[in-house]
Parts: structure tokens; C-alpha cells; sequence
């Protein structure tokens, strides 16, 4: 961390977005984490997505759960609201809130500690609810304010920094996400914010269950060789399928693609998401087409990366139970309290 | 010749029958019928954690005066079971009836001489009026009410006209049934001595009370309260209070304009995840609760915890059942009391209000949110399984219109604008109470970072030292705000002036009440004060500081208030005599007046020194 504060003086001719904001009014406090910790480049990548996005920081909810990646929650949009909640727990938090307001984007922020083990079970239900959110686990593969224990995402075979191997087989995030019905699913690397930064502002666009696992290297306990989560590994096994870009509803389409490279993929609001694919057979759109692709490029001993799958009709939790558009939070007794004459007629029924 | 107990309005029938076989729509019949004559009733199912086939019972008590505890002791016998017939004919008073099925003969040596048989052929009536074995076993049911109604001159046209009321437009259904239930009356008339010395007779003793339980009660306080969020996981006895919830909103609050549910309700995956939802919508200004038993509050304890150090308003109706673990699922007791009162690790305090029955299951669970809300943490709300799953005879449920929802302190756009000073945990004016905002309010102002203890007064990471004392001390202040805002006792003074006072609370009171009246007859003279909340008012100390005795009557091993007494009113340990039920069933005014006869037998024999002088 450095403790070195950024000056609150803007220079003048900072550029600003549409509705009026520079870059730094999405940055918050400063980070605590170890210098060159992947997390806060993850960090700078939010801020950098809901800039670009135009959304007004106060519009976002952040909720974590407990770990180095959920303290991060402090370390953008200081505009925003933020809950750091207990352990592994975030999901049922975020979900909660979404149902009381309907109207703000959530952003949840967990890591691998906190969403593959204890806060298994709640990634799971949560995925299958089909809340609206973005769900970015920050995955080290390690444990890092308890200082280095194996994660439950930790690879088989992969090496502690104290030269402990690793016997237990992975939670496949990803996979898991699929099967449960997430309805946007990606992957993405802490050192590549070229990549990143599209995936946020794509999954923020996203109706539904937005799951981001994020690789993002722990300098202190698991950058080493023998780690399969360290930068050096990472990039040598980086295979992405495709690069995104996000074209919303608000914005022109500028750039010109060659043709026959572009997948466009229009979500249920509209948004277009632009995937230039890397890999010729990939379809992201296809479930069980990703889920094989992806079974047999791991079994290579590769990570994919990329929006790895989308469906564009996605639904979300509100639709599914019919809430009215009206965020649940602004009724009042007026709308909510069926009054006195309705009362006394249920008294007559129960005689 | 057999002794008869002979009484009018005031006995207990008992029906044992099989779970499964239908019987609880036939009981709750014969129940409803004497209801129905101004006669009050107070039925309570006894039943196994089972779907089909293990034993089953329903017990109904006829009483005039309106009491509405458990008797103890049974009258006559509907012994439907022969799993459990020999325990059933132990239970009947000397003088009492059986009423059984003689289709199959019985040995004399199964019966007892000092109570009076009733033998009915009901399955060879069944078998020669019905092919359908399906029909047979539920009419079966229907024709021993209709041979009831004859035995104990319960008005046939009573439940005639209950059956048009349940089978209106149900031609097929409605005729179907009269049909069974005359077949029975008219058996019994023709073949079995009517009336038994036990009978029933109009009255006016009903009223305009309702009969209702108290999980559809407290369900329906959750929606005059304004609950939007309601997040569970099934679990006994409080399933049926969330499912109450699903029937009520689906009633009352869909949006007339879209068609669409102004509510939120969530099964979710366990207890852990309902509490986090309840915290996220709570914390996003939203009212929200869950129901659970003990199983689920010891679940819910971490979350509690981040609730009250977070400061967010939270509901949890906890159906308190046998404990510990997940024992005694289908049983009664009320032990849940300390793990509510200080649920979680560290520090923590919380609020919990004791409903006596399902009138008070609906407003202290609409009052709960208003609780919550001001005070901004969670309120339990203590009921039991022997309110939240009888029917019982209680006052009419009551709403006022002019009533707003106290949504406490919330800082709103315009103050955030004007430049008014937020600090999430800055108390202002001394209540330890601080305001909050709802996030999303305002673009530049009022946001704010929620974790647990680590903070100080602008809601800014601190470790420091006296931060956490500052806060802790602001939380322990608000618990004093609390005080003056929960339902105060109420007080039972006795007739004459008294030396023992008893304290008691939420599904003990018909009992007390009874044993009181008892006592009082046997010259035991008792004011009693029910406690309806904590943290606990003065009155309750100076109640215990102005007798010399006081007994506290509760349905738990441990005596769970009493030690919340002693450690929070700070009242004398020694004036306290526990009167302690918990085996499951629910407490008679018999034992609480056999108990504090004993105790009060013990104190009132004379020094010997006042005796020599």
C-alpha cells in the first residue's frame, strides 16, 4: 500500500463523462492492500468501466463478504454506498438489497476464500435466483490477511510459497456458475484491464447474474513458481476466445470490424455486446458448447478468458416474482397497509 | 355402576386418531360447532414430526368462562388409535368416557372400570354405506362428529351450516358430507345413550372474539406493518407463518394499477442466507423479516450480530419449539430466550417482545417494524408453537388508520442538500440513536461504508481504541432508548392485598390466568405481572421489590427470564422461585397452581419466634 495520498485537487481540464463526472470522482479511499496486488488493478478497472459507463457513482451498491478482495470495496466509488458484510455471505446481503431497490446497480466483490468455500452454497443460489448483479470474484487460489493458506480454487498439484503441494481438487467457479444458470459468464486476468474493463461494463449492462472470475495474483503468497495463479503463469496460459466490446444503447458504433471476425449480440435492453473472436469454433451464446469447450481447453492446462458465455434473453430474480417496477423501498403505508374496514371484514371470517 | 362426570360447558375431549387419515378437518369441525353455540373452545393439536401414520391428537377444551390453557386431565376419550389406546384410556379422569370403534371386539381386560365405554361399529357403518376406501376413511371421521353431536348436544345445524360455508358452490361435496354426519347422529340416537352427563348448551361466551392462530396472525402484522421483503427456510413450527405471509400478500398487496406484487418473498437456501437477505434489505431501507425456530436462530446468530453493530432494522419472528438442538420439533417451550436476548458473539443486546397470544402476534409484529426501524436493529418477536399453530379465541385483530409507519431516522435528499452533517454513527441528541440514509439518495452526500465494530462516528475505519468505546457506549444507550419504547408490562393485581407476586409471559397467560382465578378461590392471594418486552422497564424491578416472594412461571428448564431478571432488571435473586414446565406440552394452570401452592404451603407456616411471642 502507499500512504502517500493522491492531492483532491483536480486539474481543470480533466476530462469529464456525460453526466459530469471525472475519473477520480469513482476513485475512494486509499488502497491498504500489498503494492502490485492484483486486486487493485481490478479496482482501477471499475472505476474505469462505470466512468465510461456514464453512471452516476451514488446509482452503484457495493457489498462484500470478508478477505483481502472484499476490503476493496472501500478502494473505489467513495460516492457509493458499500456493505462489507460477514464471511462468504455477500450474495444473500446483495440479493436482499436488490429486492428492497430494484432501481441501483449492484456490485458485489468477493474472492475465492470467500465464494468457493464458505460462501459456496450462497454463490450457488444466487446464481440460480438470477439476481441482478455483477459478481466479480477476485481468485488468488490463496488465503492472504490469514497469510497463505491454499484457497478451495488452489489447483491440484500447485505449490504453497512454502513449497506445499496442493492434493485437493479445485472449485471450477465458472463451471459451477453455468450449471447454475448464470446468465453471463467470464473470465478475465488482473494484469489485462484491455480485456477487463469491457467485461465489467458488459456484465454491469447485463440483466441478470453476472459472474466475473477474475484472476488476480497475490504478490505476498502466491506469486512464485510452482502457483498457477501467479502473473507469470497466468499470462503463459491465457487463452482468450474472444475481445469485447460494449456498444450500449446511448452509443454510436464507431468502429469498423473486418468482416466475418465480429459476433454482435443484442441483450434484452438493447445493449449490443461486440465479441471479436480469437478462437474460430467458439460460441458463446451455446451452454453446453461452452461448458465442453471450456472442460477440454482446462484439461490442456489452459485458462480461457473471455465472455465466455451470454444469454441475451436473460430474466432476473424481480421478473421472476413479479415485483412491481417501483423500487419496494419508497412505499408507504399508503400503498402497503390494507387499512382498517379490510381488517375488520377478515375479523368476520374468523368466526 | 360407573361414576359419570357430569358437567355442561366445561370438559375436555381428547381425539386420538392417525396422522394422515384426514382427521383434523373432522375435529376442528366439531370445535368450530361449539364455537358457533357462544360456547368458548380452546382445541391444540398434538402431532408427530411425521406426514402419515404415526399417532396424532387433537384436544379440545369446552369452557365457559373462556379459559383457554391447558387443563390437563380429559373427560372423554375419541379413541381413533389403536397405536396409543392403552396410554389414551390411561389419561381419562375416573368417571370419564371412551368412545371407540367396536367394529372388532376388544378384551374386557383392555378397559378400565372406572370409565365409561361407548362402542360405535364405525368401520362396519363405513364399509356397508361406502366402496371407495378413500371415502371411507374421511367419512369415517365426519360420522363419529355427527355421533358426538348427538352424545354431547352439539347443535347439528351448527355444522350443517359450517359445511355450507366451506363447500359453497361444492354441491357434490356439501351434500356428501351432511350425508356422513347425519348417518352418525342418527346411529348414535338410535343405539347409544344420549346425552353423556357432559353436554353442551348455548351461551353468550364468544362474542365478537375471533378464532385464529397465531402464525396467520402474526403473518398478517407483518403486512400491516409494511413488510416488503420476507426471506425464510421451512422449518416447524414457523413454516406456516411465511406461508400465511405468501396468502395474505397474494390477497392484499398486489399493485391494483399492474397486477404486480408489492413484495418480495424469498425461500431461501437456509437460515444463514434468509437473515442476509432480511440485513440487505433492511440495510437498503426496505421492511423485511424472517420466520425460524431455535435451529434457525442459532443460524442466524453471526448475521445478528453484524446487524446490530451495523445498525439495521430487522425482523425475526422466532416459533419457539423444544430444544436444544433440533429436538422436539412439533413440541412447545419457550428456551429460546437467551440465545435471542443476547445472540452473537461480542457485546450484543437485543430487543424481544412477548405476544401472549394471536391478537398480540399481530400487533407487536406490525410494531416490531416500527421498532426496528427507530431503533435500527433487531426485534425478536417470541412467540411458540402452541400460539402460532392452535386456533384460539381472542380478541378481534384492530388497525388505525390515522397509524403511520415510525421509519426513525433516516436522512432524506433535501437535508443531505442543505448541508446538514451526516454521520451514520454520530448521535445527535443523546437517544444513541444516529441517523442513516438509504443508499442511492444523494450524488455527492450521505454515502457511507457499512462494516461491523471497526468505525468511528462518520462510519470512517477505525481500530482505534476509544472509537470502539465510544460506540459501544452509544449502543448501550440506545438499549436504554429501547426501554421506553417496548410494550410495558401489565399488571393482574389480586382481590385482596397479596404477599406473593408471579411474573409470567407470552403463552403461559391463559394458564395463568386460569391458576390465578384457582389459587385466589384456595385463598392464595397473587398479583401477577405479565412481561410483554426487553429490555426491561423499572416496573418490572419494583415489582419484585414490593413482594417478598415472586414466582416466574416459564416453559423452560433453565429458567430463562429469571435469569435475564437478575442479570438486566438487576432484581434480588433470592426473592425468585421458579415454576418450570417443559416437557414439551403446553403448561396447565393444574401444575402452575399445584406448584405455587406448594411454595406458597412452604411460606406461609409461621416463624416459630412469632409463635413462642
Amino acid at each position: 500500500m502507499t500512504y502517500i495520498a493522491k492531492p483532491k485537487l483536480h486539474h481543470p481540464e480533466l476530462p469529464k463523462n456525460k453526466v459530469g463526472y471525472t475519473r477520480r470522482d469513482y476513485e475512494g479511499k486509499i488502497s491498504t492492500l500489498c503494492a502490485g496486488c492484483g486486486h487493485d488493478s481490478i479496482s482501477a478497472a471499475i472505476v474505469q468501466a462505470c466512468w465510461t459507463l456514464d453512471i452516476e457513482p451514488h446509482r452503484v451498491a457495493k457489498l462484500s463478504g470478508i478477505g483481502c478482495s472484499s476490503k476493496t470495496t472501500d478502494y473505489f466509488l467513495g460516492n457509493s454506498h458499500g456493505f462489507n458484510s460477514v464471511h462468504g455471505r455477500m450474495p444473500s446481503v446483495l440479493t436482499g438489497a436488490n429486492l428492497a431497490n430494484r432501481d441501483l446497480i449492484y456490485m458485489g466483490v468477493s474472492g475465492d476464500g470467500d465464494s468457493a468455500s464458505i460462501g459456496l452454497g450462497q454463490f450457488a443460489h444466487c446464481m440460480r435466483r438470477g439476481v441482478n448483479m455483477v459478481y466479480i470474484v477476485e481468485n488468488n487460489g490463496v488465503y492472504g490477511l490469514t497469510k497463505g493458506q491454499f484457497s478451495a480454487t488452489a489447483d491440484k498439484g500447485s505449490k504453497s510459497k512454502r513449497g506445499v503441494v496442493n492434493n485437493d481438487e479445485p472449485v471450477d467457479m465458472i463451471g459451477l456458475a453455468l450449471m447454475l444458470g448464470a446468465t453471463f459468464v467470464a473470465r478475465s486476468f488482473s494484469g489485462d484491464k484491455a480485456q477487463l474493463v469491457p467485461l465489467i461494463k458488459a456484465a454491469i449492462e447485463h440483466k441478470g447474474a453476472a459472474f466475473l472470475d477474475v484472476l488476480s495474483p497475490c504478490v505476498a503468497f502466491n506469486n512464485h513458481p510452482g502457483s498457477t495463479k501467479s502473473y507469470d503463469y497466468v499470462r503463459e496460459h491465457n487463452e482468450a476466445v474472444n475481445r469485447l466490446d460494449v456498444i450500449t444503447g446511448r452509443d454510436e458504433i464507431t468502429v469498423d470490424y473486418e468482416p466475418g471476425t465480429v459476433t454482435a449480440v443484442t441483450q434484452h435492453d438493447g445493449s449490443v455486446l461486440r465479441m471479436r473472436k480469437l478462437s474460430a469454433d467458439y460460441d458463446a451464446t451455446d451452454r453446453v458448447k461452452v461448458m465442453n469447450y471450456l472442460q477440454q481447453h482446462a484439461a490442456a492446462g489452459e485458462v480461457v478468458t473471455g465472455l465466455l458465455y451470454v444469454d441475451p434473453d436473460s430474466a432476473d430474480l424481480h421478473e421472476h416474482i413479479h415485483t412491481i417496477e417501483t423500487p419496494l423501498n419508497q412505499l408507504t403505508e399508503r400503498e402497503l397497509c390494507p387499512g382498517a374496514v379490510a381488517l375488520e371484514k377478515f375479523n368476520a371470517s374468523l368466526r | 355402576m360407573v361414576k359419570r362426570v357430569e358437567a355442561t360447558n366445561d370438559f375436555v375431549v381428547k381425539f386420538a386418531n392417525v396422522n394422515g387419515s384426514g382427521s383434523a378437518s373432522a375435529n376442528e369441525l366439531f370445535a368450530r360447532a361449539i364455537l358457533r353455540m357462544g360456547v368458548p373452545v380452546s382445541p391444540r393439536n398434538i402431532f408427530p414430526s411425521n406426514i402419515q401414520g404415526l399417532p396424532t391428537w387433537y384436544e379440545v377444551r369446552v369452557n365457559e368462562n373462556g379459559y383457554q390453557g391447558r387443563r390437563g386431565g380429559v373427560d372423554l376419550m375419541v379413541a381413533m388409535n389403536p397405536q396409543t389406546w392403552d396410554a389414551d384410556l390411561k389419561e381419562i379422569e375416573a368417571g370419564g368416557y371412551v368412545f371407540y370403534d367396536n367394529t372388532k371386539p376388544l378384551p374386557k381386560s383392555k378397559f378400565r372400570d372406572d370409565v365409561n365405554v361407548i362402542g360405535m361399529p364405525l368401520t362396519d357403518i363405513c364399509n356397508a354405506t361406502y366402496n371407495d376406501p378413500r371415502q371411507r376413511q374421511l367419512f369415517k371421521n365426519i360420522i363419529y362428529v355427527g355421533a358426538l353431536s348427538a352424545l354431547l348436544e352439539v347443535d347439528p345445524v351448527e355444522i350443517e351450516r359450517l359445511f355450507s360455508e366451506q363447500y359453497k358452490g361444492k354441491e357434490a361435496l356439501l351434500q356428501s358430507n351432511v350425508k356422513a354426519l347425519r348417518l352418525g347422529r342418527e346411529y348414535a340416537r338410535e343405539h347409544l345413550k344420549c346425552p353423556l352427563g357432559l353436554r353442551v348448551k348455548r351461551a353468550n361466551g364468544v362474542g365478537h372474539k375471533i378464532f385464529i392462530d397465531g402464525n396467520s396472525a402474526a403473518a398478517l402484522g407483518a403486512v400491516y406493518g409494511g413488510a416488503t421483503v420476507c426471506a425464510w427456510y421451512p422449518i416447524t413450527p414457523s413454516s406456516s407463518l411465511a406461508e400465511a405471509f405468501i396468502r395474505h400478500c397474494q390477497k392484499y398487496c398486489a399493485d391494483p394499477a399492474s397486477g404486480k406484487n408489492r413484495f418480495a418473498i424469498v425461500q431461501a437456501e437456509d437460515e444463514l442466507a434468509s437473515i442476509g437477505i432480511v440485513i440487505g434489505a433492511g440495510w437498503n431501507g426496505a421492511r423485511a423479516f424472517t420466520a425460524t425456530s431455535g435451529p434457525g436462530i442459532s443460524l442466524m446468530t453471526e448475521f445478528i450480530g453484524l446487524a446490530y453493530f451495523a445498525e439495521i432494522p430487522v425482523v425475526i419472528i422466532d416459533v419457539q419449539r423444544g430444544g436444544p438442538s433440533t429436538g422436539m420439533p412439533t413440541r412447545t417451550q419457550q428456551s429460546d430466550l437467551l440465545s435471542c436476548a443476547y445472540a452473537s458473539h461480542g457485546d450484543t443486546k437485543h430487543v424481544l417482545l412477548f405476544p401472549e397470544d394471536p391478537t398480540e402476534c399481530f400487533e407487536f409484529t406490525a410494531k416490531a417494524f416500527d421498532l426496528a426501524d427507530r431503533l435500527q436493529t433487531p426485534v425478536f418477536v417470541m412467540t411458540d408453537l402452541d400460539i402460532g399453530m392452535n386456533t384460539r379465541l381472542c380478541e378481534p385483530l384492530q388497525w388505525d388508520d390515522a397509524r403511520v409507519y415510525d421509519r426513525g431516522k433516516v436522512m432524506r435528499y433535501e437535508e443531505l442538500e442543505a448541508g446538514k452533517d451526516f454521520g451514520r454513527y454520530l448521535d445527535i441528541d443523546g437517544d444513541g440513536i444516529a441517523y442513516r440514509t438509504y443508499p442511492g439518495t444523494h450524488p455527492k452526500r450521505g454515502a457511507y461504508f457499512t462494516r461491523g465494530t471497526t468505525k468511528d462516528r462518520y462510519a470512517r475505519y477505525s481500530e482505534a481504541g476509544p472509537d470502539y468505546v465510544d460506540n459501544m457506549q452509544r449502543l448501550a444507550r440506545k438499549f436504554e432508548t429501547a426501554k421506553t419504547l417496548v410494550p410495558k408490562p401489565l399488571l393482574y393485581p389480586a382481590e385482596r392485598p397479596a404477599r406473593f407476586g408471579a411474573i409470567f409471559y407470552g403463552s403461559t397467560s391463559p394458564a395463568m390466568q386460569e391458576a390465578l382465578d384457582v389459587l385466589a378461590e384456595r385463598g392464595i392471594h397473587v398479583n401477577a405481572l405479565r412481561v410483554r418486552g426487553f429490555p426491561f422497564q423499572d416496573e418490572i424491578a419494583d415489582f419484585v421489590a414490593s413482594h417478598p416472594w415472586v414466582f416466574v412461571v416459564e416453559q423452560n428448564r433453565d429458567a430463562q427470564l429469571k435469569t435475564l431478571l437478575v442479570n438486566e432488571a438487576k432484581v434480588n435473586p433470592t426473592r425468585l422461585l421458579s415454576v418450570l414446565h417443559y416437557d414439551g406440552t403446553p403448561v396447565t394452570a393444574r401444575f402452575i397452581v399445584d406448584q405455587i401452592a406448594q411454595h406458597a404451603a412452604a411460606r406461609m407456616v409461621v416463624p416459630l419466634k412469632k409463635v413462642a411471642s
